[in-house]
């Protein structure tokens, strides 16, 4: 039976360029940008990196296909670079196949860099992804904030849940984000906003208003992986480890039968179940520190409370209400601002928040800085409530 | 005996009102203001002569799973939206009629309805099998002309046959005559037309009778009998007038929906059929006429039958759930010719993958599902593994119907990012009664009109217009269940 890599790879170094719209930047200057910071942190030389994985969705306006745009933009030694591509959820996917190829020994030290650039679209929102000959066929010319949109209907007639409660409890999520957001330098939006600005939004997708909506943003993030004995020969003290990398995609189950009730993620369910066996957590209301989840819509966030088990089905909108997730509740959530404050540059997000969870457990989040965090959560959330791949990780102190 | 066996029509749910388009072209054209009156019908941006056909069929066929009765398929239309594909293909594949079916487009006038009707009736003589005649137009006029008032949108269809006949074929008369009054050539959208009084004097006025002489004198009938004369023409009275002529009872001349509807073109006359038969009692004779490049005229008995069949819907009941629609502008839009702004979205290649296309074209254009033997569960699209409890079951499923099913809405939203032709976009996830789900389009609907719960039927409609390639390509889509009681009269700024 596998053993998980629980505490068998460490963070030697990471790097995330400053988030937003960044017009003065390419996708190439952004990944320098994190790279840099990265390798900078890890005080290592590029000859000792030993493979790389390049998380990257949209390569019809970013960077292009394989690893050779950032073989090339890092200028690398001919290492090898795969590129990885699973919706929202590819930088996780990065950071898995590094700490996995350095757990098996095939790797002494693996770099791990996300990246995307979507301003270069030319509008706001999201494009519309290419998804093969068949489905554009039937399938509706869907949006996402429409697709997340329906876990609100679907939540709603589930818990009984009053549409104007339901609006409340979402604008706070949002509410929450900016005011975290607002403390942190490098986050796409740095400014707090009251409830009356995010009930008074323009609609978007019903019920979601836009400051229900994640940002859409340029930006790059960057993680070096390595064992705790590499680490610690390279002088590296505090280290912060993995505990658990799972994740779950959809088998269809969802959408091709009558079981699924439309108002939580299934697979969000199965991956935080296995990666709380991974990591030995139990009680995850009291062993969670932290979580960067991925709120794309606050809809989303609300609802992936209650599937990561750090609230009771139907209790998320009292939580949120009750301040539970806020920076200074039980669990805070998105304390770096968020895909909503943050930004969310879809291949770099997941490596995003492991950033963050790696300046809290080290105590170096500045004005942000939470008291004593021991283990944070990360959760990635690619494609749509319906048919999609979800990603938990746990990262913590060595030996938390 | 052989003669019609079912009938049903197809009307759009939305109802221009006439004095927005006059008050509109005021400015322009004055002249129009005589017919600010009543509505004319108005397809949706998602309609076109091929889903109206399919909507009329299935008002007719009604939701027996077994079609395979049904031996041939007339297409009628002047405005079918391919020159050169099967038009009616399309509507048998969405009938999920048999593969040795055979499906016939016919045009080139507007009484190409009735030459269409004495062809089933031909084939059903030689012993052909159940024929289904289809009638559909969805005609295009220019902006602040008399046509864009008198026009309308609709369809009709009749199944021909000789089992259960409701009203029995007792003979026509055709005449083909090149009388120009209007034409339209290839690749252009709007007919150039010639004087009104020269068309109605010299052509309707001469042709038409003795085509009613010939269908009355083979049939062996009194004009004087015919219980309902149905003539449809955008000239007032023209009914009146030839019947008249014609020696049949002014009381028998068919009211043409003129108010509500407008003129739908070549369904006309069957859409009228359709209605007619609706209220029609045992041995009543009907007469049915219509005009263009000569003239066309058929004649029924009703029969005993009569009450035996019913409609789906039905034209009476589509008539009473109408929306009157206030917005012109929606109008010319949905009718192309308005090019509204789309924004980037707007710009999104549509481009369909034919082989794909016909791989799955029962899934596609027929709504086929995928049915489980042995967990009864219901996948959509078809696959060949089924979901049981994580232990998948290889070749297990069989063609099952979803498109006659009724479903409710599990979730939804309603959106106005994407480009969309009558913006907010809905869509979300419906499971169907028996079994199924499908993450589908909401049209015809107004911002309320779904819900989680909401009961929807599915309608056979346009899904993405290709423009690089003039490709348009069709799916289903879910709307509300409605009865005459729970219509509202009057459309939303927002109506889909």
């Amino acid at each position: 039976m596998a053993t998980g890599i629980k505490d068998k790879v460490a963070i030697l170094g990471m790097g995330c360029s400053k988030f937003g719209e960044r017009w003065d930047a390419s996708p190439e200057d952004l990944m320098v940008e994190a790279y840099s910071e990265a390798m900078a942190d890890a005080g290592i030389e590029p000859e000792q990196l030993d493979a790389a994985w390049f998380s990257t969705h949209m390569d019809d306006v970013g960077v292009g296909r394989g690893g050779t745009p950032m073989g090339i933009a890092l200028r690398l030694p001919n290492i090898g670079v795969t590129r990885v591509e699973n919706f929202c959820a590819g930088g996780s996917e990065a950071i898995r196949a590094a700490v996995y190829a350095v757990a098996a020994g095939a790797c002494d030290i693996a770099l791990a860099l996300g990246v995307e650039k979507l301003k270069d679209t030319g509008y706001g929102g999201l494009p519309v992804a290419t998804v093969g000959t068949y489905i554009p066929q039937w399938y509706p010319n869907a949006v996402a904030p429409a697709n997340f949109a329906q876990l609100a209907s679907a939540y709603q007639r589930k818990h009984g849940v009053d549409a104007a409660l339901l609006k409340r409890a979402i604008a706070h999520v949002s509410i929450k984000s900016h005011a975290n957001g607002a403390k942190n330098p490098k986050a796409h939006f740095q400014q707090a906003v009251t409830e009356e600005q995010v009930l008074k939004a323009p609609m978007i997708a019903q019920p979601l208003g836009l400051y229900d909506c994640a940002g859409v943003s340029d930006g790059a993030a960057a993680v070096i992986v390595t064992t705790p004995e590499i680490a610690r020969s390279l002088g590296k003290r505090d280290l912060v480890t993995f505990k658990a990398l799972q994740v779950a995609v959809s088998n269809g189950w969802e959408m091709h039968s009558n079981e699924w009730d439309g108002s939580y993620v299934h697979t969000a369910r199965i991956a935080a179940r296995k990666a709380y066996a991974e990591a030995g957590i139990t009680r995850p209301r009291e062993q969670i520190s932290m979580t960067e989840v991925h709120d794309c819509f606050s809809i989303t966030e609300l609802v992936t409370m209650e599937d990561l088990g750090l609230s009771e089905d139907g209790g998320a909108v009292r939580d949120v209400l009750d301040g539970h997730f806020d920076a200074e509740g039980r669990i805070p959530c998105q304390i770096d601002g968020g895909l909503k404050c943050f930004g969310h540059p879809i291949g770099a997000s997941g490596i995003r928040m492991l950033y963050e969870m790696y300046l809290q457990l080290q105590g170096r989040a500045g004005a942000r800085q939470l008291g004593d965090p021991k283990v944070g959560l990360t959760h990635n959330l690619g494609g749509q409530p319906s048919q999609n791949v979800c990603s938990v990780s746990i990262v913590g102190r060595e030996g938390a | 005996m052989f003669g019609i066996t079912g009938y049903g029509g197809y009307v759009p749910r939305l109802r221009l009102a006439r004095r927005a388009v006059v008050e509109a072209n005021a400015w322009y054209a004055p002249h129009l203001a005589g017919k600010a009156k009543g509505t004319r019908s108005m397809s949706n941006w998602d309609e076109d002569s091929i889903t109206m056909a399919v909507a009329a069929a299935r008002d007719c066929l009604g939701a027996s799973e077994d079609r395979s009765h049904v031996r041939s398929v007339l297409l009628a239309s002047t405005t079918l939206p391919y020159v050169e594909r099967l038009n009616a293909g399309v509507v048998c594949e969405a009938l999920t009629l048999r593969e040795d079916v055979e499906a016939i487009d016919m045009g080139g006038s507007q009484r190409s309805a009735l030459s269409a009707l004495t062809q089933a009736m031909a084939r059903v003589r030689t012993g052909g099998g159940d024929a289904l005649v289809v009638a559909s137009d969805h005609r295009k006029t220019r902006a602040a002309s008399s046509q864009e008032l008198d026009f309308g949108d609709g369809a009709a269809a009749l199944l021909v046959g000789s089992g259960q006949v409701i009203a029995e074929y007792l003979g026509a008369g055709t005449l083909s005559v090149d009388f120009i009054d209007h034409f339209r050539t290839t690749g252009e959208d709007i007919d150039y037309a010639w004087e009104e009084r020269w068309v109605r004097d010299e052509g309707i006025g001469k042709l038409v009778p003795r085509a009613i002489a010939t269908a009355l004198a083979e049939a062996g009938v009194e004009a004087e009998k015919i219980d309902h004369f149905i003539f449809p023409s955008t000239f007032q009275k023209m009914d009146l007038q030839l019947a008249r002529r014609c020696g049949i009872r002014a009381e028998a001349v068919v009211d043409a929906l003129a108010a509500q509807v407008g003129e739908t073109g070549v369904p006309h006359a069957l859409l009228l059929l359709a209605q007619v038969l609706e209220r029609a009692r045992p041995s009543q004779l009907i007469l049915v006429a219509q005009f263009g490049s000569g003239a066309q005229a058929v004649l029924f008995r009703v029969t005993d039958a009569i009450g035996s069949f019913r409609p789906v819907k039905g034209v009476s009941s589509q008539l009473a759930t109408g929306v009157e629609e206030h917005n012109y502008t929606k109008f010319l839009s949905f009718k192309e010719q308005l090019r509204l702004e789309r924004g980037m979205r707007g710009e999104q290649d549509r481009k369909t993958a034919l082989s794909t296309a016909y791989r799955h074209k029962a899934a596609i254009l027929g709504l086929v599902a995928g049915r489980c033997e042995v967990t009864g569960s219901v996948h959509f699209p078809p696959s060949r593994l089924s979901h049981d409890q994580g232990r998948p079951l290889q070749d297990t499923q069989k063609p099952y119907k979803l498109a006659e099913r009724r479903g409710r809405v599990l979730s939804w939203s309603a959106e106005s990012l994407s480009f969309h032709r009558s913006p907010p976009h809905h869509y979300g996830q419906v499971d169907f009664d028996g079994g199924g789900r499908i993450l589908m389009e909401f049209t015809d609907v107004a911002q309320g009109d779904i819900d989680t719960g909401t009961e929807v039927e599915m309608v056979f409609r346009i899904k993405d217009i290709d423009e690089l390639r003039g490709f348009t390509r069709y799916f289903w889509k879910a709307t509300p269940v409605r009865t005459p009681s729970s219509s509202p009269t009057e459309s939303s700024a927002a109506t889909a």
